[in-house]
C-alpha cells in the first residue's frame, strides 16, 4: 500500500468523530513516520482547513514531525524527580553510548518519579537506571 | 498453591513485575496481576496469601513460593505505609484486578452511580457540595459548584472531560488510578454526566502513559452497558505540558494548537465545542463514586482541616527511600511525609529542598517544614499543592540549576499566546545566567557616546536579581494561566532560600534594598 492510499485510510478511520485532527495525526506519525507538507496538505483538503490550520497544530506539538527519523529512540526523563535521582550525570555516558545510531531525546515526566531515573523505549519503560544499565539499554535497542 | 499476585502498574512493569510474572508461572504458580500498593521501592512486590515479598527478582521466585524468602515484608495490609493511611481514592489499590468488573462490584463499585441515579441529579450535586470536594488537579475550585453551573446551564450538548493529563514531575497519582481502577474513573465520570445532563465524555491522557491509555479504552468498552446512555471515549495527547490547563486541552481535544483561552467564558459555561463543559481531573472524578455513595458525603467532610476536606492522595518521589502513593486527610507536614514516611533521601545525604505541586510548585525548605497540608496554609507560604507531588532533593541539588530549569520548561512548553509567559521564561533563564556570573558589563547600546542617561557601570548581581524579581512579578500576575503564573513560584522560592547556590548573599546592598 502506497502512502496516499494509507493516508486515505487512516482519515476515513476517524471520519465522523468530533475533533479528529489529534486521532489522525498520531496514526499518520505512527504509521508513515512523520507528518510532512504534502500529508498536511491532504489533511487540510479532507478536514476542510486551510493548510495553515493543520501545519500549526503538527508544529505545536512534541510528538509529531515533520521529518522521519529510522534511527530507533530512547526518551530519557530530565524533570525534576528524575534530577533529584541524578539523571543528569548518566547524560554524557548515554550520549556516548547513542552516538548517532540512537536517536536519544529528552522527556518530561513518564510517572514513575519514585524510581528514576527511567527511559522509554516504544512502549516500553525502564526504571532505576544507572551509568551501566542505561548504556546496556542505548546498545540494545 | 495459592495464587501469586503481582502488580501491573507501569511502575513495577519498568521494575521487572513483568519478567518476575512469567517466571512465577513457569515455576508452576498461578499468577494474578492486580494493581499496584503504590509502596514503590518495594517494587516489583509479590503478594502470597497476603504477605509481601519485595522488591523480588526472578532470583527470589523459588524462595517466595516455599515461604524462606528473606525479601518477605510480613502482611502488606498491615505495613506500616498502609495502616497509617486513609485510602478512599485508592481503596482498592493493590486490591483489585483493573479490569475485573467482578472485584469492581465487589468492593464497592457502582454503589455510587446507583444511587445517583436513585436520587436525581440535583440531590446528586448537593451531596458533592456536602462533602466539600475541592478540585484535585491543582486549582482547588469546588466541584459541586462547578457541576452546578454546568447543570443550570441550558444547551442541547453538554460535556464531561476528565483531565488525565498528569504532565507535572513527581505525579503518578492519576496514573495508578487509570491503570489500577479504571472504572472508578468512568463511574465518577458517569455520575458527573448524570448530575449535569450530559451524554459524552472524553478522557484526554497524556501520550506519555500508554499503559494508561490501553487500560482505558479496554474498561470502557467492558463497562458500556453499565453507564448508558452516556458514552466516553479516550483521546491521547501529544507531547504538550500546557495541554494540563484545561482551556488548552479543551483546544487539543477540538484538533487545534493547545492554546491556552482567556476566561470568561468559563469552560462550565463555553467548554468544548462551545458547549457547557465539566472538566476535572482523574483525582477529583475518582473521589465521587464514593462521595455519593450512602453517607459518604459526611464521612468526606468530616476529615481534613479548615477548607480543604477529605483526603489528598499525596505522591512521594525524587530521592527519597521510601516513595510511593500516600492517601490522607489533609493537614499532614511535610516534616512527616519527608522524614516519617519517606524515610529521608535514599542517598542518605541531608534533605536540602522538597518541590510541592509539581515543576510550578515552590522549593520549601527544611525550616518550613511544619506546613500542615492544606490549600490556603501554601497559598500563604508562597507556595502550592497543586496535584499532590512531593519531589526530595538531597544536598548535592543545585537550586539555581533548578531555579533556570523551571524557566527553561517554562520556555520549552510555553503555548505562546501570552507575552510574559512567552517571552519571560526566555528572558528568566538569561537573568539567572547573568546572576550567577556575578552581573553583567556595560552593552553596545550603554556604551554608545550619545546614551548620557545609561548606567556607566555594569549592572552586578544584585540589579540583575531585581529584575529577575521584577520579571518574576510580570509573569505571575500578567499570565493568562498557571503555567506563565506560577513559574516564578520555584524561581523566586529557590532564590530566597538557597542566595549561596547563586552566588548571592541574600541580604540587600543598602538600606534600600538596591
Amino acid at each position: 500500500m502506497n502512502r496516499e492510499q494509507a493516508l486515505g485510510e487512516i482519515i476515513a478511520r476517524h471520519a465522523g468523530r468530533e475533533g479528529p485532527l489529534l486521532p489522525i495525526l498520531h496514526d499518520v506519525q505512527r504509521e508513515l513516520g512523520c507528518v510532512d507538507d504534502a500529508v498536511e496538505a491532504t489533511i487540510a483538503a479532507e478536514l476542510n482547513l486551510s493548510r495553515a490550520e493543520v501545519h500549526g497544530v503538527v508544529s505545536f506539538y512534541h510528538d509529531f514531525h515533520a521529518e522521519a527519523d529510522d534511527r530507533p529512540e530512547v526518551q530519557v526523563c530530565r524533570a525534576e524527580a528524575c534530577k533529584a535521582r541524578g539523571v543528569e550525570a548518566l547524560i554524557a555516558g548515554a550520549e556516548a553510548a547513542a552516538g548517532t545510531r540512537v536517536r536519544l531525546s529528552t522527556v518530561y515526566c513518564l510517572g514513575l518519579c519514585s524510581v528514576g531515573p527511567n527511559a522509554r523505549v516504544g512502549d516500553r519503560l525502564h526504571a532505576r537506571l544507572d551509568t551501566g544499565s542505561l548504556k546496556r539499554l542505548i546498545e540494545s535497542v | 498453591m495459592s495464587v501469586v499476585r503481582i502488580s501491573d502498574d507501569a511502575l513495577a512493569r519498568a521494575c521487572g513485575a513483568d519478567e518476575l510474572a512469567a517466571a512465577f508461572t513457569r515455576a508452576g504458580a498461578e499468577v494474578e496481576r492486580v494493581s499496584s500498593w503504590g509502596m514503590h521501592w518495594l517494587e516489583p512486590l509479590v503478594e502470597v496469601s497476603g504477605v509481601g515479598y519485595g522488591p523480588a527478582t526472578i532470583d527470589d521466585v523459588a524462595a517466595i513460593l516455599d515461604g524462606s524468602s528473606d525479601k518477605a515484608i510480613g502482611r502488606i495490609d498491615q505495613h506500616p505505609f498502609i495502616v497509617n493511611q486513609q485510602r478512599l481514592t485508592f481503596a482498592r489499590a493493590g486490591r483489585t484486578r483493573p479490569l475485573s468488573l467482578e472485584d469492581y462490584a465487589a468492593t464497592g463499585g457502582w454503589q455510587g452511580l446507583e444511587r445517583a441515579r436513585a436520587i436525581g441529579p440535583e440531590k446528586t450535586i448537593e451531596e458533592v457540595i456536602t462533602s466539600g470536594l475541592r478540585g484535585r488537579g491543582g486549582a482547588g475550585f469546588p466541584a459541586g459548584i462547578k457541576w452546578q453551573t454546568v447543570a443550570k446551564a441550558a444547551a442541547a450538548r453538554k460535556y464531561v472531560v476528565c483531565n488525565a493529563d498528569e504532565g507535572d514531575s513527581g505525579t503518578f497519582a492519576d496514573r495508578m488510578l487509570m491503570e489500577g481502577d479504571p472504572f472508578a474513573i468512568i463511574e465518577g465520570m458517569a455520575i458527573a454526566a448524570h448530575a449535569v445532563g450530559a451524554h459524552h465524555g472524553y478522557i484526554y491522557v497524556r501520550s506519555e502513559y500508554p499503559d494508561a491509555i490501553g487500560t482505558l479504552e479496554a474498561a470502557i468498552a467492558l463497562s458500556a452497558s453499565k453507564v448508558a446512555p452516556f458514552e466516553l471515549e479516550v483521546r491521547a495527547g501529544a507531547g504538550a505540558y500546557v495541554c494540563g490547563e484545561e482551556t488548552s486541552l479543551l483546544n487539543s481535544l477540538e484538533g487545534k494548537r493547545g492554546e491556552v483561552r482567556a476566561k470568561p467564558p468559563l469552560p462550565a459555561l463555553k467548554g468544548l465545542f462551545g458547549c457547557p463543559t465539566v472538566v476535572n481531573n482523574v483525582l477529583t472524578l475518582t473521589a465521587i463514586p464514593h462521595i455519593v455513595a450512602e453517607g459518604g458525603a459526611e464521612e468526606y467532610a468530616r476529615l481534613g482541616i479548615d477548607r480543604s476536606r477529605g483526603t489528598k492522595p499525596i505522591q512521594i518521589a525524587g530521592n527519597v527511600r521510601h516513595g510511593g502513593l500516600y492517601e490522607t486527610a489533609f493537614g499532614i507536614t511535610l516534616r512527616e511525609l519527608v522524614y516519617d514516611i519517606g524515610g529521608g533521601t535514599a542517598s542518605g545525604r541531608p534533605v536540602k529542598a522538597v518541590q510541592v505541586g509539581g515543576p510550578l510548585g515552590a522549593y520549601i525548605h527544611p525550616d518550613q517544614f511544619d506546613l500542615p497540608f492544606d490549600y490556603e496554609a501554601y497559598a500563604a507560604a508562597d507556595a502550592l499543592i497543586g496535584h499532590g507531588g512531593v519531589v526530595v532533593f538531597d544536598d548535592t541539588a543545585d537550586m539555581a540549576d533548578m531555579a533556570r530549569f523551571a524557566l527553561e520548561f517554562c520556555a520549552a512548553e510555553s503555548c505562546g499566546k501570552c507575552t510574559p509567559c512567552r517571552i519571560g521564561a526566555v528572558r528568566g533563564v538569561e537573568i539567572v545566567d547573568r546572576i550567577r556570573a556575578g552581573g553583567r558589563g556595560r552593552d553596545r547600546v550603554e556604551s554608545l557616546p550619545q546614551m548620557h542617561n545609561a548606567a556607566k557601570a555594569g549592572r552586578g548581581r544584585r540589579e540583575q536579581v531585581a529584575l529577575l524579581e521584577d520579571l518574576c512579578d510580570t509573569m505571575k500576575y500578567g499570565s493568562l494561566c498557571a503555567l506563565g503564573g506560577f513559574t516564578p513560584y520555584p524561581v523566586l522560592s529557590a532564590l530566597r532560600h538557597w542566595p549561596a547556590d547563586f552566588g548571592h548573599s541574600g541580604e540587600p546592598e543598602n538600606a534600600d534594598g538596591i
